[in-house]
């Protein structure tokens, strides 16, 4: 694929790093000269020194020909302003922009300015940690279509209630109403339907928002939440993202911060969190905040050196689970050797956001296949597709559709929601639907249909 | 300097050389010469050579921009070197710096010789010739990176050092790729210039010859009397139009291939490069004109665009005795020696590009001393030369004549007793440094090489290879803090 890449900072390096790895032809653009020459020494790409957002730069990186520009400079406006040109100079090009802003972060910016992707390293920080907290180490959860749905991967212990049970019974004995994507028994993998059993050692694969997803596991009995309570040290945009995310699976949460009128912002925007005002590097703040009660705490400052020395002093204090942020990515690798569990780089995530989106789309293109993403050790495949106009089963109720054997419709995104299908669903224009199949060369989403 | 990198580099080089070398090997098969063994003897010491070094890939191939440097510097004399071997083994030059001064001169694309008379050379010897003036047009590590299959980001080192120009920069994003255009624009102007060539009854083997003396502006001939041999005026045509092309910058040609017209032809070098063509012709033009050496206009013409494109490109074929011409028509050729061609095309000399600047950067100066207080920024090609290229390009100047005097000198010395002059030691190294090949003097049209000693040879042999390589990987080598360990 033709990769521009606009702004050759800690993100776009990791970003051309692992692309260029991948065999992609890719055009760096940074304003800086002494960047672009070192980067241009130190791989195997094409460098241009100039404005990225000026159209005349961008046709010289040849945006008319390219497939994917990532706009990942620090400015927020400055990257959108670059998609945006990019979309005028080549309206198929996919375009994505690094956006921390949560006023930008939006729905609305993104589909009125005709941003494919927008990625906010603070976002998917919290993410990722809310993903950490809430995972003890025999599940595996991945996000999935932006991160709207999470792929979950587990395996049934001796003592899961699932056991035993046909998956149409799960419903009425469980009330789940999840459904099960795939089930690797042994080495075959298998797309259950309604009569199928479960059994000890099944690996069961599903797709559903984050929500669902925890209210199944919590039933199930398999997810035992680490921690009911947990401190954050330093009240950035992160902890405000994770403050909100934890907030709505019922974990509480107290957010030291040292600046005043950061926590009363953060006070103002979270309603249930508890904000201290206090200095989260002095010992005696955190033992009076009950930093020995908490299940776990989230170390997010500004300053790596903080983070590191915080998360020492935690590890002392016997806590659970201790979460640190590292910016610099050549502190991470060390940090990694030395043995501090859970680090957490929002750089390094973002660029991985990315990549899996590249992925996507080299495994998707030619095809109306939105994303591709192989699971179970690639013996099955889920897809995300869009529904047009040309899809012979539209607005018809799935039970009336003769569907293909070996596949499933996991789940339907409608709008930004994500609706578990039924019999009684159809599925209309502009909606797009996963699917998970152990079929090969799905194209379109007709292919589903017998 | 990590040798395990520099081996498997040089080791590639010597197996590239041994199938190329393939090429007369089977030519003197088919034609039955004496020289099947001496192809065939330096083949299996090139495979013998490169291949146990290149079986096991090293740990890393991370090129330090030194390393670069010095790879490119050792692959051209280990070319050079394993080149000479044919002549050499054939018993065509039974002196080892002849053969070797034959090969530096092939590869360097210089296309000086120390035969006397080429005619009498077996056919195979002369294809290995001229096909070395063709791979050293474009480069033989060029041609490796097009060639092998997985790049490493950091072999941008050996591309940089091997190609012409203050400012080197890559056609697409992938350096294979990069290569591999260059290879194809290359192979399609001289199979383009050997088709023409037959149109104009010029037989296939001359044919072959002849392109790949333009292409590589090497210029070497299998006839004395070079291109004018053929007397045609179709031929001097076709090579004049080739020699002009294949002196402009390839980038030109990949922009013009991918639609860009108007930016190719807003190109400022190329503009230079044809300014200063024009401005050379009529001045030898009006020269021969005034002397009236020749009887008709379109016979003036026909030799000074000739000679000027054949100059310029560093190709050094000649129609006429230019060494008989006025001597203001001697002084402006002697002055194109070393503007010589474009940047990123296969032409020698100090390169169109860094003449402008170098035009550039004195006018600036003069400027500045005139009003002290004025903002002068120096531009090429439309955007902002910053004061670090500036700087290059004046030490790359200042280097370049150094060597060329110290060339001089040397020659001077070793020519001491006998009947070289002053003008030949000049002459000659002007013309190795700059890649042309041909001069006025003794080594004019008429001559050759061969009154020089070995001591002289060996000098313009390291001249060659520095203007090819641009001096400072040449230089690089006598560095002892080149090879230390690190």
């Amino acid at each position: 694929m033709n990769i521009i890449i606009i702004g050759a900072g800690k993100m776009g390096l990791t970003l051309v790093r692992q692309l260029s790895k991948e065999g992609h032809n890719i055009v760096v653009v940074d304003n800086n000269k002494k960047v672009v020459e070192k980067t241009v020494n130190d791989f195997d790409v094409m460098g241009i020194y100039g404005n990225g957002a000026d159209h005349e730069i961008q046709t010289e990186a040849k945006t008319q020909s390219a497939d994917l520009l990532i706009a990942c400079t620090s400015t927020d406006e400055f990257n959108i302003l670059c998609c945006m040109v990019a979309k005028k100079l080549n309206a198929e090009i996919d375009t994505i922009a690094r956006v921390r802003n949560p006023e930008y972060f939006t729905l609305f910016m993104s589909k009125e300015l005709g941003l494919n992707m927008m990625v906010n390293p603070d976002y998917e920080a919290a993410m990722e940690i809310f993903r950490i907290l809430r995972s003890p180490g025999t599940i595996k959860i991945e996000p999935f279509s932006g991160g709207k749905v999470d792929l979950v991967e587990f395996k049934l212990a001796w003592d899961n209630p699932l056991i035993d049970t046909a998956i149409s019974d799960l419903t009425s004995k469980l009330q789940i109403k999840t459904l099960i994507c795939a089930v690797q028994r042994d080495e075959e993998v298998i797309i259950p339907k309604g009569d199928f059993i479960f059994r000890e050692n099944d690996k069961i694969h599903i797709i559903a928002s984050p929500k669902d997803a925890h209210i199944l596991m919590k039933k199930l009995g398999i997810f035992k939440s680490v921690a009911k309570k947990v401190m954050i040290i330093g009240g950035s945009r992160i902890a405000f993202y994770l403050a909100k995310q934890l907030d709505k699976i019922g974990i509480a949460v107290k957010i030291v911060e040292k600046n005043e009128q950061k926590a009363m912002e953060l006070s103002e925007s979270l309603d249930q969190a508890e904000i201290i005002i206090g200095d989260g590097s002095d010992r005696q703040v955190l033992q009076e905040e009950g930093l020995m009660n908490v299940g776990a705490v989230i170390i997010l400052t500004g300053s790596d050196e903080e983070n590191i020395m915080i998360s020492l002093f935690a590890g002392s204090q016997k806590v659970n689970k201790v979460i640190t942020k590292i910016n610099r990515l050549s502190y991470y690798s060390m940090l990694e050797a030395s043995g501090i569990e859970s680090i957490i780089s929002p750089h390094l995530l973002t660029a991985n956001q990315i990549i899996r989106y590249v992925r996507g789309k080299q495994n998707s293109m030619g095809s109306s296949v939105l994303n591709l993403y192989r699971i179970v050790n690639d013996q099955a495949e889920a897809l995300e597709f869009l529904a047009t106009k040309t899809f012979a089963g539209l607005s018809k109720p799935l039970k009336a559709l003769s569907i293909k054997p070996n596949l499933i419709i996991a789940c339907i995104l409608r709008d930004n929601n994500v609706i578990t299908p039924h019999g009684d669903q159809t599925i209309e224009a502009g909606d797009k639907v996963i699917v998970v199949t152990t079929n090969e060369f799905l194209d379109d989403l007709n292919d589903i249909l017998n | 300097m990590r040798y395990r990198l520099l081996s498997y580099i040089l080791g590639q080089v010597a197996v590239v050389e041994a199938v190329l070398m393939c090429l007369p090997f089977i030519l003197s098969m088919a034609l039955k010469e004496n020289t099947l063994l001496a192809f065939g003897v330096t083949i299996l010491i090139l495979l013998a050579l490169g291949a146990p070094f290149i079986i096991k890939k090293p740990d890393s191939l991370d090129l330090t921009a030194k390393e670069g440097f010095v790879a490119v510097a050792l692959s051209w004399i280990l070319l050079s070197l394993f080149g000479s071997l044919p002549f050499f083994i054939s018993g065509s030059l039974p002196n080892f710096v002849d053969s070797l001064f034959e090969s530096a001169s092939g590869f360097t694309t210089t296309g000086g010789t120390v035969f006397d008379d080429v005619e009498v050379l077996p056919k195979s010897l002369l294809l290995w010739r001229s096909f070395t003036n063709w791979i050293g047009g474009m480069g033989a590590l060029v041609f490796i990176i097009a060639i092998i299959p997985k790049s490493n980001a950091r072999i941008i080192h050996l591309f940089k050092a091997e190609s012409p120009g203050p400012q080197v920069g890559k056609l697409v994003s992938k350096l294979k790729f990069t290569a591999r255009i260059l290879y194809a624009i290359y192979i399609v102007l001289t199979l383009l210039e050997i088709i023409l060539l037959l149109i104009g009854r010029m037989p296939l083997f001359d044919s072959v010859i002849h392109a790949f003396g333009t292409a590589g502006t090497g210029g070497f001939s299998n006839k004395n009397l070079s291109v004018g041999g053929y007397g045609s005026v179709y031929i001097d045509i076709v090579i004049t139009i080739f020699m002009f092309l294949f002196a402009i910058n390839f980038n030109i040609y990949y922009l013009i291939l991918i639609g860009s017209v108007k930016q190719a032809l807003k190109s400022e070098e190329l503009r230079a490069f044809l300014g200063i063509a024009a401005l050379s012709v009529t001045i030898i033009a009006a020269a021969l004109a005034i002397n009236s050496v020749y009887r008709s206009a379109h016979e003036i013409l026909r030799h000074t665009f000739f000679q000027v494109g054949s100059i310029m490109s560093t190709t050094a074929y000649f129609t006429a005795d230019f060494t008989a011409w006025p001597m203001a028509a001697q002084a402006v050729l002697f002055i194109l020696m070393f503007i010589g061609a474009c940047a990123g095309s296969t032409g020698g000399g100090l390169k169109v590009s860094r003449a402008v600047i170098l035009v550039k950067a004195g006018i600036r100066e003069i400027k500045k001393t005139i009003s002290p207080r004025t903002v002068n920024n120096l531009k090429f090609e439309g955007k902002k030369v910053d004061n670090e290229t500036v700087g290059g390009v004046l030490s790359y100047f200042a280097i370049y004549m150094t060597i060329f005097f110290v060339s001089v000198i040397l020659l001077s010395v070793s020519g001491a007793g006998s009947a070289l002059k002053l003008g030949d030691s000049v002459m000659a190294s002007a013309s190795c440094l700059n890649n042309v090949g041909s001069g006025f003097g003794n080594i004019g049209v008429k001559g050759s090489y061969a009154m020089f000693n070995s001591f002289a040879k060996i000098v313009l042999i390291f001249d060659m290879l520095a203007g090819r390589l641009e001096i400072l990987p040449m230089l690089l080598l006598f560095n002892p803090r080149t090879w230390t360990k690190k």
